[in-house]
This record gives C-alpha cells, structure tokens and sequence, in this order.
C-alpha cells in the first residue's frame, strides 16, 4: 500500500495504482467502490441500526431513565431499539446505565463478551462515563467503563433524561450508517490479512490472475 | 427503663459492665468486649427482658490514635423497649465474640462491619467480605484507609490530571490503554 502522505480519503480504496511499489499488487482497486458492494453496505446497515436490541443491563437510578425511554410515553420501540432482552446473547446493544462497581467490571467484561458482533455500547450517565459523583472519593466505582470495554456513545447526565437517551440512540444510529462491513472485508482480502484459499494464491503467484487487469500485474 | 436494664445487668456481669450513658437519645451500656456473646444471650433469654431483635449492628471508627468500637442496637419486640451496647477495640487486632447464633441477623450485620472495618467476629459462621471482591486490600471505612492504586490493571483512584500532556492518565501496570 502506499505510504500514509498518499493515501486517498477512502483509506480501503486504492485508485491510484501508478502509486503502488514496484512489484506490489494493486490490493483492493480490483474491488472499488461499486454499487453492488456498497448497496449491500447500506443494506447491512440500514437493518442493523433499524433493529438495535438493547440488553437489559439497569445499574443504578440511570436504568429508571432507562425504563422510561423504552415505556410508552417516549417509546423506544419508535426507533426499533425497544426490545430489551435479558440475556447478552441476543443483545447487540449494551446501555450501561449507572454506577458501575469495580466487583462489576469483570462481569461487565464478560457480558460484553457474551454478546455476539456486531455489538454496541452506549455509556449512559456521569457514572458510567467518568464515576460520576464518585469520582473522588468511590473507592470501589470504575472511573469510566471505557476503561474495559470500547465505548460507542457516551450520553452526559446525572441522570440523563430520555430524550437523551434517545439522542444517544440516534448518534448511534448514524454511526452505524458509516459502517462499511463488505468494502472492509474485501479491501482486508486484498492485503492478505485475511486467509484466502489457495487456487487464488496460485492464480496470482503464477501471474494468471484472471481477475487482475493486463497493466497491473507483477513484472 | 434503660437504668433498670443497667441494674440487672451489672448485678448478673460485676466487673464487665464498664459504663451508662443516658444523656444521649438512646441511653447506652458500654461492654468488656470479651463478655458480648453472653451479654447478648442473657438479653435475649431472660424473662424480664426479651430483647429479641437485634435492630442493628454497627462499626465505628473513633480517629487516629483512638479506639475501634461496635454499637448493638436491641430492641424487645414483646416488652417494647429498647437499649444500645457499645464496645471499644483496639486498632490492632480489633477482634469481638460474634453474636450471629444469637440473633441470626447478625450475620450479614458483621461481615459487613468485617468487610468495612476489618473487625474480626469470633466464631461466626461465614466470615467473609461481603460487598467488596474477596482479594481487595484494606478496609475503606477505616479513617487510616489508604487506597490501593491498582485493582488486577484497573486503576482504582481517578488519575490526576498530567501537566504535560494536559489530560488524565489512566495506565495500568502492564501498560494498558492511556486517553
């Protein structure tokens, strides 16, 4: 791949080929950015964020907020995040709402886990997000759940209101909408990060690549 | 009444009855820590008395260089009346006769006074911490409580802001994640 000075905006899409070192397979330009593959994308995501379900994982006064925004006078349901399971394993979305204790994080660790991917996580509140009002004196509060598990969304608010709740929801949504699954997982194939079989490898090596354009094959 | 209480009392134990404070809202007996257990058991069966609840059971910390205590609050469900025990243990090892076989509600009572203060009850049943994880280091409600900086690489205390980078730090000893 080109160095970092020349990488386009699209770091997954290469279409600069004359960039590429002398001997160096174009590694995803065969792919691009085309419709079908980017369709598919949106696709993906457009029925990921449509239908985020949220683990039941109330910690402290934030999971009354919580219950709030998923009760019918906010109505969660609207934004097709309403279903709030009680096991991770059909969750992919974890609302870590409230006080998170030190003796928790291991198990918060391990519920993330649990979770199948995609998955998501919102930090509801000051607690979640910094301690809190424990910041100082909790000896036995986590000063931040990112520190165990990646954070996708933080929601400010001691507690956070629904409508907050709900705004973090939508940023989420958003997020979601950038994802670009299939484009990574080719581009990821085209720099032999990910396993490919070996009548591709052999097609390549041997310079009978059918799918390599004339002027971009090895010399 | 709370003096007759007292009277019983230092007639049955002489000698380990030390105090009575009755200027306070609950009028208190203070105990030789060694006779609890049989204090307690003598409230709790005597006929005149009754005390049978044990509302509750607390630890106290009175300060640098001063003692260690636990405060019993009793209560007799059947005669209605009330009085409180207290006893003063030394900092180092601060150790009680347990009286969870007594009233089975301290139980939960005095692993919770084990966990916060490190006060041993002799011959309870299960003495174990009971809110903080078992390998955590010290007793928090202590006055000389001193935290610890790392619970297995998760840094316990907020970090301080770092002057040269101009945010907070959050290493853990084997180099985790820094923001």
């Amino acid at each position: 791949m080109a160095d970092v000075g020349h990488r386009p905006q699209n770091p997954l899409v290469i279409d600069k080929v004359s960039e590429l070192k002398e001997g160096e397979l174009p590694p995803e330009g065969r792919y691009g950015d085309n419709i079908l593959v980017t369709s598919v994308d949106k696709f993906l995501n457009w029925a990921r964020l449509s239908s985020l379900w949220p683990m039941t994982f109330g910690l402290a006064c934030c999971a009354i907020e919580m219950m709030a925004t998923g009760a019918s006078r906010y109505d969660l349901d609207r934004f097709g995040a309403g279903v709030f399971r009680p096991s991770p394993r059909q969750s992919d979305l974890m609302i870590v709402a409230g006080t998170v204790t030190i003796k928790m994080a291991s198990r918060i660790k391990r519920l993330y886990a649990q979770m199948p991917a995609p998955k998501y996580v919102i930090s509801m509140g000051s607690c979640a997000t910094c301690g809190g009002p424990y910041w100082k004196h909790g000896y036995h509060v986590l000063k931040g759940v990112d520190q165990i598990v990646p954070v996708d969304v933080y929601v400010p608010g001691c507690p956070p209101r629904p409508e907050s709740l709900m705004e973090g929801i939508l940023k989420l949504q958003e997020k979601i909408k950038q994802e670009q699954t299939l484009q990574r997982k080719l581009a990821a194939i085209g720099r032999s990060e990910v396993k490919v079989p070996d009548f591709a490898q052999d097609h390549r090596s041997s310079g009978h690549d059918p799918h390599v354009p004339e002027g971009n094959k090895p010399s | 009444m709370p003096t007759e209480i007292y009277a019983r009392m230092r007639a049955r134990f002489a000698g380990q009855i030390l105090e009575f404070d009755e200027s306070t809202l609950n009028a208190s007996i203070k105990l030789a820590p060694a006779v609890v257990a049989e204090v307690g058991r003598y409230l709790k069966d005597d006929a005149d008395l009754q005390f049978n609840y044990l509302m509750c059971l607390s630890g106290v910390d009175y300060g640098a260089g001063k003692p260690l205590g636990v405060v019993y609050h009793l209560q007799s469900m059947t005669l209605t009346h009330q009085i409180v025990l207290k006893v003063e243990l030394p900092r180092e090892s601060p150790s009680v006769p347990s009286v969870a076989l007594i009233w089975r509600t301290a139980d939960w009572h005095e692993r919770e006074v084990y966990d916060l203060f490190g006060i041993r009850f002799e011959e309870h049943p299960d003495l174990r911490r009971i809110f903080l994880p078992d390998d955590w280091e010290g007793h928090p409600l202590r006055k000389d409580y001193v935290v610890q900086e790392f619970y297995h690489d998760i840094r316990v205390p907020f970090p301080d802001l770092d002057p040269d980078r101009g945010t907070y730090v959050f290493g853990s000893p084997g180099g985790g994640k820094q923001s």
